[in-house]
Formats: C-alpha cells, structure tokens, sequence
C-alpha cells in the first residue's frame, strides 16, 4: 500500500514514507555521483597496483613501481648531502683562518650558520646571540672560554657543566651562603667588584672598596685573575667590562658571591656534525659585534 | 524532573547515585596520595548531589499513567542547557589557547595554565561538552518523533545524560590537575573511559528498546547515523583506551600497544571519532532538522543510503592518512589515501543531497537564519571533506602536515559544520521543548549567524594562510643546499595569523553567548506557560496526509 504523492517543486514522486512530516522524494542517484564514485575507485585501483598497498600475511603487494618510501628518503638525503658536499668537505677539510679568509665559503657559512644557530643556539642566546639573564651574550666580544674560532668550536662541542666525559667545568662558590666570607665581607668585594667596572657606588660602599679589595685579593683573583679580567682557562667572566650574565647591578653581583653561580651549556658533539660546529663557532664569530 | 519519574524508578535512581558516591569514596581513599583521590572526591559529591535531589521530591506525586501518551523531553531540555554551557566553557580555552600562541605569558607561570593543559580542555569541552551534549539531546528528541514512540523509561535517559557530564567533568578538571594518557581526543585515564562505556552501552541500550517499540514501520535516516555514531564511539572507546593501571590506586596507566601500533590505533580512533562523532552524529542531526525546517521532503531517499553505507564503510580505512611519511609501513599509507579520495564522493553526495533538499525552500534560507546555519553547515561540511581528502594525499600532505593548515581544516569542519548545524538545530528545537512560537529573539539568532559565520571565515583564512607559509618555509632550500629558514623564522611569520585566528575565535565566542543569552530569554518568556502546562511533552501526532498507512504497517 503507497501514498506517495507529488511534490510540486520538483514534480517528483515521494517514496511514500514519512516521519513527523519529513518525507523524502524517489530521486534518483544523480549520474554525477555514481561516475565521481567510479573514477575515485578507478584511481585507488590503479594507486594499488602501482604502489605498495595491501597486506599479504607477512608480506605486502609491493607495487608495480616498485616505490618504498624508506630507500625514497634514504637517497633524498644521500644526493642532497652529495650536492652540499662541493662546500662541506672544505669547511671539514680547511682551517679556520683558510675558511674565513674564502669569501665564497664564508657565504655559505653564513647563509647556514643562521638556520643552525636559529634552530639551536636562539633559544638560550636569542636569535642574535646577545644572551639573556644567566645566558651570555656571544655579540659582545666578552667571552668565557676564549673567541677563538677553536675555542668556541671546543666549547661547542664538550659543553658547559654537561655530562659529557670531557665537559668544561666552572663553578663559583657560594661564598656567603656557605661560610666562606662574612655579610659584610660579601658587602665589601661587592662594592670593590662594582668598582671595577667603574659604577657610581654610595659613600658607605666607597668606604668598603679598601676592604673589597682585600676579600677580592684572597678569594677572587685565583678565577678572575688580579686585574679581575677573568681567565679563560678557567671560564670565569670579566669582571671590568659592561657585561653581565647575571646582571651587574647591587643586588646581582650579591647574589653571585652569596649563592655562587653554575652555568650549563648542553655537550653538541653527536647531536652536530663536526662540520656543523665548526660552522657554528665560524657562524658566532661573524655576530655583529663578535669582535671578528 | 524528579516528579516525572515513578517511585520505583526514584529508589532506582538513589540507589544508583549511592553506588557512584561509593565508588568516588573508594577511589578518595584508595587515591589519597594521587590525583586519583581528587576525581574520587567530585565523583563523591556528585552521586552523593544526585541522590539528594532524589530524596528531596522523594514523596512528590507519581507521574499518571497519562505521561505515556506523550513523548519524555525533560532531558532534552536539561541536555541543551548543558550543551550551551559546555560551548561557552570549551569556546573560551579555545581563545585562551589560541591567545596564548600569540602572547605565551598568558599563561601566567601557573602549571595548570600551561599549553598543554588548557588545549585538551578546549577539544573535549567543544568536541564532548558542548556537541555530545547536543548529541544526546537531539538524539533523544529525533529518535521519539521519527518512531512515535516515548523513551523506554524516565530513569536511564537520566543516567546518560547526567552519567556523560560526569565523564566531561572528571575529563576536564584531570587535564588542568594534570592526569591525561597523552592520546588526542582520548585523554581521560582509565577510570573515566569505563565510566564512559557503561554510560554509553545505556545510550545505546535506549536507542534499540525505542526502536523495538517503533510505530513507524521504517527507521529515519536520521536514526541510522546517530545509532551509527553510538555503536562505532564505543567501538573506538574501547579499543583505544586499553590500557593497564600502574595500581587501582593511581590515576596512570599504560597503553596496551606501544610505538607504531599504537600510533596507527590512535589515529583509527582519532579519525573515526571525527568521523563518527563529528560527522556521522551531526549529520543524524542534520537530516532531522533541515528538511523539518525547511518543510521540504529529502531530496533523494537513494543518495542517502549510498551516503550512509559510503561514509560508514570508507571512514573505517582512512585513519592512516595521519600518519603519513611516518614510521608506519607504507601499504598502510596507501589504503589510508585511496579510501579517503573515494571517501569524498558520499561525503558530497551527503552535503548535496542536504542542499538540494532546500530547493523550493530558498527564500526561506535568506529570511531565517535558523535554516541559514544549517545550509551554511552544509556548505561548510562540502568544504572540509573536500579539503580532508585533498590533504589525505600523500604529495599534498607532505606540505600540509604538521602545520596550522590542520588546525583551518579542522576549524573549518568544527566551527563551520558541527558548530552551525547544531546552532540551527537547537534554534529550532528550543522553541518546540519549551512549547513556545518562536525564539526570545530573531534578530539575535541574525546576530549571532553574522558573528559564526564572519569569526569562522577568519579563522579558517588567518590558518590556511599560517599553514601554507609554514609548510613552504620548512621546504624551502637556500644556494647551499641547507634550510632557508629556522623555525623559529616560521614562528615569527605565524605571529600576525595567530592574532587573527584569537579575534576569529573570540567572534565565534561571542555568538555563542548571544545564543545563550537567547536561549535564557526564551525559556524565561516560556516559563509561565510551562508551568501551566506542567511540562509535558507533546503527544505523537497521528498521522498526517490522509492518516494512509504506510506500507508494512
């Protein structure tokens, strides 16, 4: 028994069905969908006998073209290192002061260096490598462990303070924390430390210096050398210049001879080619105000 | 709402809420020293909540037999409430995240704050509050109407609706405390997931009794989509979500697959689940309220069943597309694509038979904006499937993946599609569950068209244009034969889309509060008439044109 009926739009029949007043009407599939439906299946037919696609138990049908997607990038990665090789294996052969004298190289250097150092360095020593709180700035011509290209490449390559076996190390002490120096003794190599780096000190911290200099004299000069210039041997900063990995102002430097300080710069080697950080430390070196 | 139920069913429901509060008391305890005990003890207040307000009407009259002539809509009503709570709740982290992408100290160096927290808070509270929510309502109301028959009990469409809040609930504040199993969309621990299948094993249990008591000698299509997104949801659930608790006393466990296989589990149930939930249950949706809107039959009985079998059968194959040029073997990959690029046609052929049903019915989709989120919706849906299976294909997904073009896409499908067809839809739905004309207000239902509509469009755009610049600037190679770009040059470059993206999101926001606000003033406007009528819902109508059996009746 059917009461489909006509609707007046479209001059179709209904189906005869109908739900809380929603009927539906006897249209047929339109030609588009079944043809849309059959060049889809048409063109997964062809995908699967042309790529690898269904499974076999243990095995898979390969594939008429006999594609594997590992052995695609396995060789994406083999010719593009060939191609970079016309520069790289100069950079790995030549040394630095042979590389920065090649203006041809030194483009590459750059032109890499950037994206390297963007991608690895920036997040501790911002995109330009000026530093931030408790990271130093390496455009400043002020460094820890010596500019050299070697230097900052060996840096580079053991880290800071890292696990590696053979890391730098760096410590400065908790003086005042641990009992080494007195409050006002810490007060006074604070004033005397401050003066070094010519800051305008308050009458009662001038009254400090002579006794500063005596703290200093006895506990600092074995890191930070007798001028207070630091030592690169040891990674101890300069202390005469303008810049501060942890601030310069009162309050920083106390807290640095109250509670001591431990940098830590991560090992690279394993993670970084060889080429690669001595890219890198060439890269550092062409920061504006790098001092090279 | 107690009042409603009979006495049996209101010792039931007491000595139901009992056994929750017993087991949030046991998790309390056995999770004392984890974040275990924390859900223990809102699983606690909320049994011990639910049975007192039992025991309070617990000597109101019992409901006359006379109810059972009508259909049951007081959890329809309750369900849309939540559904618009859930929207603002989940629409608002959307923003939050969306700003903190643009301006990452909003997240105020407080660890509940933090990205990774409030993300899965902003998906489960749009995704699972706001559209499952929408989902049970509409269900419920659908599946009486298109049967002519009540829901088979007062008491069990409580315990889903009430008992799928609770899983929301427990989901969301475990993601700020912390307690996730890192899987995307399937965050909640162990615990939720089996309250979750015990919910939903119900949800599916009314579906079958309403259906066995049909008067109506066919199914509505609409019944085949939402009993499909019942069934396949809790295929998923289960299969994805098994895992092994470090103890009964911690909120941790361990997935039961582990690297690959577990990856390409993950992205079955991912994209199922938008195909199932998000697709499959908003397209029930949509071929209930549409035409009924609209006053127009669906356009073709035929285009229905071959899209209803088309998206079932293809949807089920395509989840590899996500993990394309991974570590999974490439065959996989390949079905992953092939399935998705035919997925398309009764993708389309779901959103044309949607459009073509409105022919006849144009100028009713320029004057109500009611009918207009729904036919945008459909638009929308035509869109995102087309870019879903356009992305699909390896060659293009190798730019598109990992960038924000997923993030549009998905945005397209979510704000465009899901969110609008269940704006239409309730527009139309509270007027008739609070048995009132028309909503409070028209013009806000206007208003609130124009800000979706516009905070969509820029979404969609700001991502599709960070997307495509990031894709490029990841591939993009300088004279040395290096990468142009670092990524932190791609960041950069994303920073102007993430503001445009934040003020899209904010619109869309903001719609979803002049809804609220709309919604408010209709059921206070209907309230006085409520009373009068007690509530009730209306009686299933006998049938029209001709009162003519159908065949098979």
């Amino acid at each position: 028994m059917d009461h489909a009926t006509r609707d007046p739009v479209t001059g179709r029949m209904t189906t005869g069905h109908e739900w809380n007043g929603i009927e539906e009407l006897d249209t047929p599939i339109p030609r588009v969908v079944l043809f849309f439906l059959v060049t889809t299946t048409l063109f997964a037919i062809g995908y699967w006998l042309l790529m690898p696609a269904w499974p076999l138990g243990w095995t898979y049908t390969k594939g008429l073209l006999g594609i594997d997607q590992r052995e695609v990038v396995a060789r994406q990665v083999r010719d593009a290192a060939a191609e970079r090789a016309s520069w790289t294996s100069r950079i790995a052969d030549a040394s630095f002061a042979e590389i920065a004298a090649d203006p041809a190289l030194m483009r590459h250097v750059r032109d890499t260096g950037r994206t390297l150092f963007s991608d690895n360095c920036a997040v501790c020593h911002g995109t330009e490598g000026k530093g931030g709180p408790g990271f130093p700035n390496l455009a400043a011509d002020s460094w820890l462990w010596g500019g050299s290209p070697e230097a900052i490449a060996e840096t580079i390559r053991v880290g800071i303070n890292d696990t590696a076996k053979e890391t730098r190390v760096s410590q400065m002490m908790a003086f005042g924390r641990d009992g080494l120096l007195q409050r006002e003794e810490v007060l006074a190599v604070v004033a005397y430390v401050r003066s070094l780096s010519g800051q305008t000190l308050s009458t009662p911290d001038q009254a400090r210096l002579p006794a500063g200099k005596e703290v200093f004299d006895a506990n600092c000069v074995a890191c930070h050398g007798p001028d207070g210039k630091g030592l690169h041997d040891l990674g101890a900063p300069d202390l005469t210049d303008a810049h501060w990995i942890y601030g310069g102002d009162l309050n920083a430097i106390f807290n640095s001879v109250q509670n001591g300080r431990v940098g830590h710069m991560p090992s690279w080697e394993g993670r970084l080619s060889p080429t690669e950080i001595k890219l890198l430390a060439l890269y550092v070196g062409t920061l504006p105000g790098a001092g090279r | 709402m107690v009042a409603a139920l009979t006495l049996a069913e209101r010792q039931s429901a007491i000595a139901i809420s009992a056994l929750v509060a017993m087991c949030g008391l046991a998790m309390a305890i056995a999770g004392s020293d984890d974040l275990l005990g924390a859900h223990g003890v809102i699983v606690l207040i909320f049994g011990l909540g639910c049975s007192a307000l039992v025991m309070s009407r617990y000597f109101a009259p019992e409901p006359s037999e006379e109810r059972l002539t009508r259909y049951y809509d007081d959890p329809i009503r309750v369900g849309i409430i939540l559904s618009l709570g859930w929207a603002v709740v989940g629409m608002f982290f959307g923003v939050w995240v969306a700003a903190l992408l643009a301006w990452p100290d909003l997240t105020f160096d407080a660890p509940w704050a933090s990205f990774g927290r409030l993300r899965p808070v902003h998906t489960s509270g749009v995704i699972f509050g706001f559209g499952g929510n929408a989902l049970i309502a509409t269900s419920f109301h659908v599946l009486q109407r298109t049967t002519r028959a009540r829901l088979p009990d007062q008491l069990s469409p409580w315990f889903v609706l009430l008992g799928y809040n609770l899983f929301c609930a427990v989901a969301a504040s475990g993601y700020l405390m912390g307690v996730t199993q890192s899987k995307e969309y399937a965050e909640p621990e162990w615990y939720a997931d089996i309250w979750l299948v015990v919910v939903w094993v119900v949800y599916f249990l009314i579906y079958l009794r309403t259906l066995q008591r049909r008067k109506e000698p066919h199914i509505y299509v609409a019944n085949w989509y939402y009993m499909a997104f019942i069934l396949v949801v809790a295929v998923l659930h289960i299969v994805n979500n098994l895992a092994v608790p470090i103890s009964f006393g911690q909120a941790k466990s361990y997935s039961l697959f582990s690297g690959v296989q577990d990856a390409m589990t993950q992205w079955w149930y991912g994209h199922n689940a938008v195909a199932f939930f998000l697709t499959a249950g908003f397209l029930g949706m949509m071929y209930y309220y549409l035409p009924k809107r609209a006053g127009r039959p669906i356009f073709s009985y035929r285009l229905s069943i071959i899209s209803f079998w088309g998206i079932t059968f293809m949807y089920m194959w395509a989840g590899s597309h996500h993990l394309h040029y991974t570590a999974l073997p490439q065959w996989v990959q390949t079905l992953g694509m092939t399935f998705s690029v035919v997925l398309l046609v009764p993708s389309w052929a779901s959103a044309g038979n949607a459009l073509a049903t409105l022919n006849g019915a144009w100028d009713k989709v320029r004057d109500d904006a009611t009918l207009r989120f729904m036919m945008v919706a459909a638009v929308f849906y035509g869109i995102s499937t087309f870019e879903g299976s356009f992305m699909a294909i390896r060659a293009v997904n190798s730019l598109s993946h990992y960038t924000d073009w997923t993030v549009g896409h998905v945005h397209a499908g979510a704000l465009g599609w899901v969110a609008m067809i269940t704006f239409g839809s309730l527009y139309a739905l509270v007027p008739w569950m609070w048995n009132v004309e028309r909503m409070y207000s028209p013009r806000l239902i206007e208003v609130h068209f124009w800000l979706a509509l516009a905070g969509t469009i820029i979404y969609v755009f700001a991502m599709w244009n960070s997307g495509i610049i990031q894709g490029l600037m990841w591939r993009t190679y300088n004279d040395s034969g290096t990468l142009a770009y670092s990524f932190l040059d791609s960041l950069v470059a994303m920073h102007p889309y993430y503001i445009a993206r934040t003020v899209g999101g904010l619109l869309f926001l903001l719609g979803a509060l002049v809804a609220c606000y709309n919604v408010w003033m209709t059921i206070r406007s209907a309230h006085a008439r409520l009373a009068a009528g007690a509530g009730e819902g209306d009686r299933p109508v006998p049938h029209g044109a001709g009162a003519a059996l159908q065949p098979g009746e």
